[in-house]
């Protein structure tokens, strides 16, 4: 393992230290936690905060700021954060209008952060939630019941973080969410293991020549390996999954998200976007967002995901073309 | 129910716990991610600690006590499902002293974060049926040790296990085995 640390239990506090000096004019971090905060919360409208293990970087904090995330809850490296971290998030992000959390599908962050959502209630603030389950790969794995919460994520992000900057109700707020999550769905591939700082060897090892369809940004197992392949055949069997499921017809509208999972150049991410491209393009589809960049990793792994989001609600494609102030938005 | 029989219940099983810290983990590595017993020592020892520091005068301030410092200091699923026992063992005690009555509010709020039944290879099976065999007066250490051993044999339908399928019979579930310590410290407290 080779990597730019100092003690790996530091990680996290040096991490969130290193993000808040580097970025003080967009976040704090709340002292003693490990909750990045928007700065200047103000105007009553409803805070939107996430969070889930670290490594995904830059998911949750780098989404943090106007128009996008009023906090995100860092926990240890894949380990969700506590509830009373999450408490915290909530307390710092809720302005008098409640707080809506995103909260990615694993058994872990699902528990600690329904708990956190009793103790706030206990404290007096309205809280609801919206389950992100993108992961078309795979239907139970090792940290989940149903489907995995993914690169998707970060559009609800997006057009939540949007809906309440432009001060909807928590409970208008929580109905986007819940139609939204339906329309996202994501596919990835590894071409690597990610290596957890404090293991110290990849979780998963594959051939030179090998790759794993639907790998999980933690490295649970997917649904298929085979040998190397090129960008266009990769995109070939992406596309085609999604197809599979959101059985488009020409004329549809969708937008489309190619993410790096931490150890592929960016180089690759848009030789592979413009495979995806002509692919959709065959299909007659009007792509009315796109994006491409790292924003849901999985420490080091090379590989990218693809997410696709069914976009037949305007109010969400202008969501998702707002501009924001967050650090890697 | 006296609270410094509650205190001294939560110390025994904090010793029993750490004493076992190994033997936990051992039985979460093939079924889950071997960190129950390192998890529930680090959780349980800083209970004490705040238990001594804030000096609680009540069961109900006692239990949540504990439900703030688990749910804070355990981490993954069992920090939760912990803290959400003693949270509803707090609720409870507010109402009523009675044994029953305080354990009955602890599982419910374990289902209820769980999403989870009796019958499923869980921390439930052990608290389902000690509170049975405590409601028909036959809960002795001896038959809570039995009750954890019996989640050898089933098939886990919910948790980390569940994915293992068959795979997971022939192996005690740890979150069965660690709220055993519970209720066998709380017998050996002479907590009624």
């Amino acid at each position: 393992m080779k990597k730019i640390m100092n003690q790996t239990d530091d990680i996290l506090n040096e991490m969130l230290e290193g993000l808040s000096y580097a970025y003080s004019d967009l976040v704090t971090r709340i002292p003693e936690t490990n909750v990045i905060v928007k700065k200047n919360i103000s105007g009553s409208k409803v805070g939107v905060v996430s969070g889930g293990g670290s490594g995904h970087e830059p998911a949750h904090a780098g989404f943090v700021g106007t128009g996008m995330l009023s906090a995100a809850v860092c926990g240890e490296i894949f380990t969700s954060p506590t509830p009373d971290q999450v408490l915290e998030g909530i307390k710092a992000a809720d302005d008098g209008a409640g707080v809506l959390l995103v909260i990615k599908n694993y058994s872990g962050d699902v528990m600690n952060f329904e708990m956190a959502k009793d103790l706030a209630e206990m404290e007096g603030i309205e809280v609801e939630t919206v389950l992100v389950d993108d992961d078309i790969a795979v239907e139970d794995s090792t940290y989940t019941a149903g489907r995995r919460g993914v690169a998707g994520t970060i559009l609800v992000h997006k057009i939540l973080g949007h809906a309440a900057e432009s001060g909807k109700s928590l409970a208008e707020i929580k109905e986007i969410g819940d139609k939204l999550v339906k329309e996202i769905k994501t596919l990835g591939v590894a071409l690597t293991g990610a290596t957890v700082p404090a293991v110290g060897k990849p979780g998963f090892v594959l051939a030179e020549d090998e790759i794993e369809f639907g790998v999980g940004i933690h490295g649970e197992p997917g649904y298929r390996k085979e040998k190397l392949q090129s960008s266009r055949k990769l995109a070939e069997e992406l596309v085609g999954k999604l197809k599979d499921e959101f059985n488009w017809k020409s004329g549809d509208k969708y937008g489309v998200l190619v993410n790096g999972l931490g150890g592929t150049p960016l180089m690759e991410q848009f030789v592979f976007m413009n495979d995806v491209k002509a692919l959709l393009e065959e299909d007659g589809l009007v792509v009315d967002f796109k994006k491409v960049g790292d924003v849901m990793t999985s420490i080091d792994m090379e590989g990218l995901s693809l997410t696709m989001i069914h976009l037949d609600t305007p109010e969400w494609t202008e969501a998702l073309n707002a501009p924001v102030t967050t650090i890697a938005w | 129910m006296e609270t410094k029989q509650v205190i001294n219940w939560l110390q025994l099983f904090t010793d029993k716990v750490g004493e076992n810290k190994a033997y936990l983990s051992d039985l979460d590595t093939p079924i889950g991610d071997g960190d129950h017993g390192a998890n529930m020592a680090r959780g349980t020892s800083e209970m004490m600690k705040s238990i001594e520091e804030k000096n609680p005068q009540t069961p109900t301030e006692v239990f949540k006590l504990a439900a703030m410092t688990l749910i804070s200091k355990v981490g993954g699923a069992s920090g939760p499902l912990y803290g959400s026992a003693f949270m509803g063992m707090t609720k409870a005690s507010m109402q009523s002293d009675d044994l029953v009555s305080i354990l009955e509010g602890g599982m419910s709020e374990i289902q209820k974060r769980g999403k989870s039944e009796p019958g499923e290879k869980t921390m439930l099976d052990t608290w389902s049926r000690v509170i049975e065999s405590l409601k028909d007066g036959s809960l002795t250490e001896e038959k809570v040790k039995e009750i954890s051993e019996e989640t050898k044999e089933m098939k886990a339908t919910k948790g980390r296990a569940s994915y293992l399928g068959e795979r997971s019979i022939g192996h005690i579930d740890p979150g069965a085995m660690s709220s055993s310590y519970l209720f066998e410290t709380m017998i050996e407290a002479g907590v009624k």
